[in-house]
Formats: C-alpha cells, sequence, structure tokens
C-alpha cells in the first residue's frame, strides 16, 4: 500500500456563528470569529488516497487526475469565497476547520475511483489543521 | 462524526543531556556535543493533536481557547525560557526531546479533558521530530 499526498490552496472568508444560540453566548462560544462581517484564512490542503501501484503506469493514481478532480469538486466553490453564504453545506453548518474537513471529504471521497481516500486535512494557518479520515 | 485536530506551539528552552551516572568519557561518547557542560538551547515546535466527535452546537470538537490555557499553563509555563535540566520535570531523567515528549504528553492527560488526548510531536529543530501518544500507535 502506498499513500500519496497532494497540497492545494484557497483563500477564504468565514464566521463562527450558531443561529439558535443567543448573541451573548455565540460572542462567549466564538470569541472574535464570531464577527458577522467575516474574516478571511489562507487555507492549506493536504489530500492523502492510499492504493496499490499498478504495475503499467507506475501510479497509485494518476495525480492529474486527482488535480482535476479538487479543483472541480473543491477549490472552485471554496477559493475566494465566502464559505457561510456562498458553500451550500455551510448554510446549516458552521464552517469551522473540522467541519471544512469533513465537508472535503465528502465532495472528494465519491469522485475518487482509482485510489481510496485515506486523509483530508485541513490548514487555517500554519499552526491549526484538522484532520477527518472519513466516518468511523 | 469524529474528527482530529492539531495546534501548533512555540517554545525555547536550553538543556544538556548528561546522565550522572555514566562516567564523563561515556557521557560525551554517547552525547557528544549535547553534553556540553554549560548547556546549549533549541526552538522548540509543539504540535499537539486532540480528537472527538464534531459538536453540532459548535462545529469543533472543543473550545481551542481551552487547550490553549492548557499547553500555556501546563507546558509553556514550565518549560519556556527555562534551562530544562533545572525544572523538576527532569530531577531524575536526562532531557533529551524522547523524555520531553513523553513527559508534556503525559502532563496534558493529566490536565487537559475537554477532548481526548491523541498525541504530541516535538520538533526539536527543523530536523528533527519526536512523537509520541501514550505508547499507542501514532496515526499517520
Amino acid at each position: 500500500m502506498i499513500y500519496l499526498t497532494r497540497k492545494a490552496e484557497f483563500s477564504a472568508s468565514h464566521y463562527y456563528h450558531n443561529p439558535e444560540l443567543s448573541a451573548e453566548e455565540n460572542r462567549r462560544l466564538f470569541g472574535k470569529c464570531n464577527n458577522p462581517n467575516g474574516h478571511g484564512h489562507n487555507y492549506t490542503l493536504e489530500i492523502t488516497v492510499k492504493g496499490e501501484v499498478d504495475p503499467q503506469s507506475g501510479f497509485v493514481m494518476d495525480l492529474k487526475e486527482l488535480k482535476e478532480v479538487l479543483n472541480r469538486e473543491v477549490l472552485d466553490s471554496f477559493d475566494h469565497r465566502f464559505l457561510n453564504k456562498e458553500v451550500p453545506e455551510f448554510a446549516q453548518q458552521i464552517p469551522t476547520t473540522e467541519n471544512l474537513a469533513v465537508a472535503v471529504w465528502k465532495r472528494l471521497q465519491p469522485r475518487l475511483q482509482t485510489a481510496q481516500l485515506h486523509r483530508v486535512r485541513v490548514y487555517e494557518c500554519s499552526d491549526l489543521f484538522a484532520d477527518f479520515y472519513g466516518e468511523e | 462524526m469524529r474528527a482530529h485536530l492539531t495546534k501548533r506551539y512555540h517554545f525555547a528552552a536550553s538543556h544538556r543531556l548528561h546522565n550522572e551516572g555514566w562516567s564523563t568519557e561515556d557521557n560525551l561518547r554517547v552525547y557528544g556535543k549535547c553534553n556540553n557542560s554549560y548547556g546549549h538551547g533549541h526552538n522548540y515546535a509543539l504540535e499537539v493533536t486532540v480528537s472527538g466527535p464534531i459538536d453540532a452546537r459548535t462545529g469543533m470538537i472543543c473550545d481551542l481557547g481551552e487547550l490553549d490555557t492548557a499547553v500555556e499553563r501546563e507546558v509553556l509555563a514550565r518549560f519556556d525560557h527555562e534551562h530544562l535540566n533545572l525544572t523538576p520535570a527532569f530531577a531524575g531523567s536526562v532531557p533529551t526531546s524522547e523524555n520531553l515528549a513523553s513527559t508534556i504528553f503525559e502532563i496534558l492527560q493529566r490536565n487537559f479533558h475537554a477532548a481526548h488526548l491523541e498525541g504530541v510531536k516535538l520538533e526539536e529543530t527543523s530536523q528533527n521530530s519526536f512523537e509520541y501518544a501514550g505508547g499507542g500507535e501514532i496515526r499517520r
């Protein structure tokens, strides 16, 4: 089994707010991240797939195909967007780093045929990242 | 829906690798430059990984502020800008990065309860790092 990781970057804005909670409770829970005008990050994604090496191509999967799927399914929707307002998953869900990792997994997993998705890592900044390995 | 979250912290400290039970020659042979009696220092980077279900109310595994508070109080206050050999944690052991990583894990495990502590990774320099997960396997 070989593991292969592809990195990608996108920039987006978001804010943390749960409409079921009071304004005070939101501010207490989320602090500065609760500013309704949003704030932004340069996110880095690391997508790790795993599989056996194809004896003909020497690949686990064609990196170009992984890049195309990642661009089409994730980056085209997330890059330079206000996540809360422009990405459907986050109409009902807070776009935390954890939830972003789950959303990226759900977008990619059904689109990968030749290799199996192993891990989605989302860096919000160089000192904070979330990992998702699928539902366990 | 279970996820992992990792936060990086930074601290600077000095140490000397020296085993009181060994001869001068043995200490020099095993530890080399790290045995210099005056000690030397590093900029350490510490990654703390926690795991748990994502709380539907907050979208988070735990309040990151609680993790920051625990790491600042229990790890950074104890070790940042200190000579590790002189801290109580290393009264009876050599402050190698292996021992520092496992010590930090055990301190956090005793003092942080907002989520499951998955493991810690300690980078002594950009060229070497040490990981400890309480003796269990480290997830890749």
